[in-house]
């Protein structure tokens, strides 16, 4: 069995704890960073939209995107460090949410988080994608909060008339 | 049109100057103008390179000084692990930032700062390097040194260095807080999955020289438009600080101070001046004199304002701040501004004009990253709309208060 873990910035944590909670001893655990290449392609064309500068050496999108590369391993390392159990590690690059799709592919189950306000229940709980992660998804999708879920007392009145 | 091709392709690796000045050798051969508006045009346009000149090589020492790496910690620590805070910091420091060291340094020297920050602290990164490069062009309203296209409308303005940034006060927050107010929305999902912060950062080392420099330079951006001196000579007198200290320290070496200086893309500058002088001299003025509103109502200024923001969007804010302004200038002081209303916010809708966006895909492709041009543009049609609608508003109530 193959549990794809989609670690990212700021909800990794309780993905990880989802993973050993609910993936069997056995299972081959796939550890997963995409770094979004639209990060360092936003700095790329602010320099060039500087007409006249010249110095592809002072390019900051390069700085960028070494900082990228030294970030995701990082994030990576202090996730295997998180779980503790043998795992696979696996850095992409490209547009994140399709990349987790297709990594996804032929696995039993994939691990995210919800994004979104956290103080508040409701829409507007998944990112743009994570919200694509979740309807393209080619295997079952373990959803997590990033800290420990809210009761069913936190839950709206139901819509309509009021008595 | 062929100068900002060759601008925008540059054959080779050429600096951009290798084809703008013999082309603006040719337009004097050729007749195309005059020698005596060539030289006028360089007259006019000298003391403005000057002065950018300064202002980047300003920048540049500071970052040698530190000044950008102490951002970053301050940044870090003061947003307390709190992405949404760390973006309040990060319009605190871009806007500052582009406001007195032009937009160049919060491009290429604050946005790798920026990413290392939020990276740092877990936080995703995109909205805070969205901030960054927004601002580098909405923020860089307050100042005659914040942009080029500033230090151009400034000349050809007549207005002392402290009238423009009293005029230009109101417009840039507006502005900004445009600009806080859609990025925050639009990624709220972003902004609220937190960062397990590492926290730790200990007080930053504060480059005090530095931004004592800084300051000093500000006041006499103030003091000498008082006096009636080209304030150009504060921000010589501010680099020339920095640099007698960076050399006695041999922090740097001449040879970097006048690379720093973009000696390269000052010659770019002229030359598409008077390039640019050509083409308006042969009847661009009278085609696009017609489209100009005149006066500074608040429709004429509206009118001018979008005007020069589409025009920012289909050749570049440089060029399109060059054609523009002369047509302005009779209008008064309050249309010049309006120009540079259009041309800096503009630039955020489709990326520094059509054809930089062509080169960006290009740049992007050889680094295998990818563009999310429909992100960008979405996001683009979300701010400028409001943020240039809300500006001029505040430009022309500006103007009702202050008066030029």
């Amino acid at each position: 069995m193959t549990v794809v873990v989609w670690i990212t910035e700021g909800t990794w944590p309780a993905c990880v704890d989802a993973a050993r909670t609910h993936a069997p001893q056995d299972a081959q655990v796939v550890l997963l960073h995409v770094s979004d290449r639209d990060v360092p392609g936003l700095a790329h064309g602010a320099f060039a939209g500087l007409l006249g500068r010249g110095h592809r050496e002072r390019d900051p999108g390069d700085r960028v995107g070494h900082l990228a590369d030294a970030s995701a391993r990082q994030l990576l390392d202090a996730a295997v460090e998180r779980f503790g159990r043998p795992c696979t590690r696996l850095e992409r690059a490209g547009r994140t949410e399709r990349e987790v799709v297709a990594v996804a592919e032929g696995a039993e189950l994939l691990v995210l988080a919800r994004d979104g306000d956290r103080t508040r229940l409701g829409p507007h709980s998944l990112g743009p994608a994570t919200r694509f992660v979740v309807d393209h998804a080619p295997c079952p999708v373990l959803l997590v909060w990033p800290e420990p879920a809210p009761g069913a007392d936190t839950l709206p009145p139901p819509p309509g008339p009021q008595r | 049109m062929l100068v900002l091709v060759g601008a925008v392709v540059r054959p080779w690796g050429w600096p951009e100057a290798v084809v703008a000045v013999p082309a603006a050798g040719l337009v004097v051969a050729t007749g195309a103008i005059s020698p005596a508006h060539a030289l006028a045009e360089a007259q006019r346009l000298g003391p403005v390179i000057g002065f950018l000149a300064a202002v980047l090589v300003l920048a540049q020492l500071c970052d040698d000084e530190g000044l950008f790496q102490a951002c970053g910690a301050w940044m870090a620590r003061t947003s307390a692990g709190s992405p949404r805070r760390l973006l309040v910091q990060v319009f605190a420091a871009a806007s500052v930032i582009t406001a007195v060291l032009s937009l160049d340094a919060t491009v290429v020297l604050l946005t790798p700062v920026v990413f290392a920050t939020a990276a740092r602290l877990g936080a995703r990164p995109k909205p805070h390097l969205y901030a960054c490069t927004h601002l580098s062009n909405t923020a860089s309203l307050l100042l005659p040194v914040s942009n080029l296209t500033n230090l151009l409308a400034f000349a050809a303005s007549g207005l002392s260095f402290t009238r423009f940034a009293a005029l230009m006060v109101l417009p840039w927050l507006v502005a900004i807080g445009v600009e806080y107010v859609v990025l925050r929305r639009f990624f709220a999902a972003d902004l609220e999955a937190g960062a397990p912060s590492p926290g730790g950062a200990g007080a930053p080392e504060m480059p005090l020289f530095a931004l004592v420099t800084v300051a000093g330079t500000l006041a006499g951006f103030v003091l000498t438009s008082t006096v009636g001196i080209d304030p150009a000579w504060a921000a010589l007198a501010g680099a020339l600080v920095l640099a007698v200290r960076a050399l006695a320290r041999r922090r740097t070496t001449p040879a970097a101070i006048v690379r720093s200086a973009a000696v390269p893309f000052l010659a770019f500058v002229l030359a598409l001046g008077v390039v640019v002088r050509a083409v308006v001299d042969n009847g661009l003025a009278s085609a696009l004199g017609h489209l100009v509103p005149h006066g500074t109502s608040l429709p004429a200024l509206l009118g001018v304002a979008v005007l020069a923001a589409v025009l920012a969007n289909v050749i570049n804010n440089l060029p399109a701040t060059l054609v523009l302004l002369p047509l302005a200038v009779p209008s008064g002081a309050g249309a010049v501004l309006a120009v540079l209303l259009g041309v800096n916010i503009g630039p955020n809708l489709t990326y520094a004009g059509s054809l930089a966006t062509l080169l960006w895909r290009r740049i992007v492709r050889e680094h295998d990253a990818e563009v999310g041009l429909g992100e960008f543009t979405r996001l683009g049609l979300l701010v400028v709309p409001a943020a240039l609608t809300l500006a001029v508003v505040a430009l022309w109530g500006s103007l009702q208060i202050v008066g030029t």
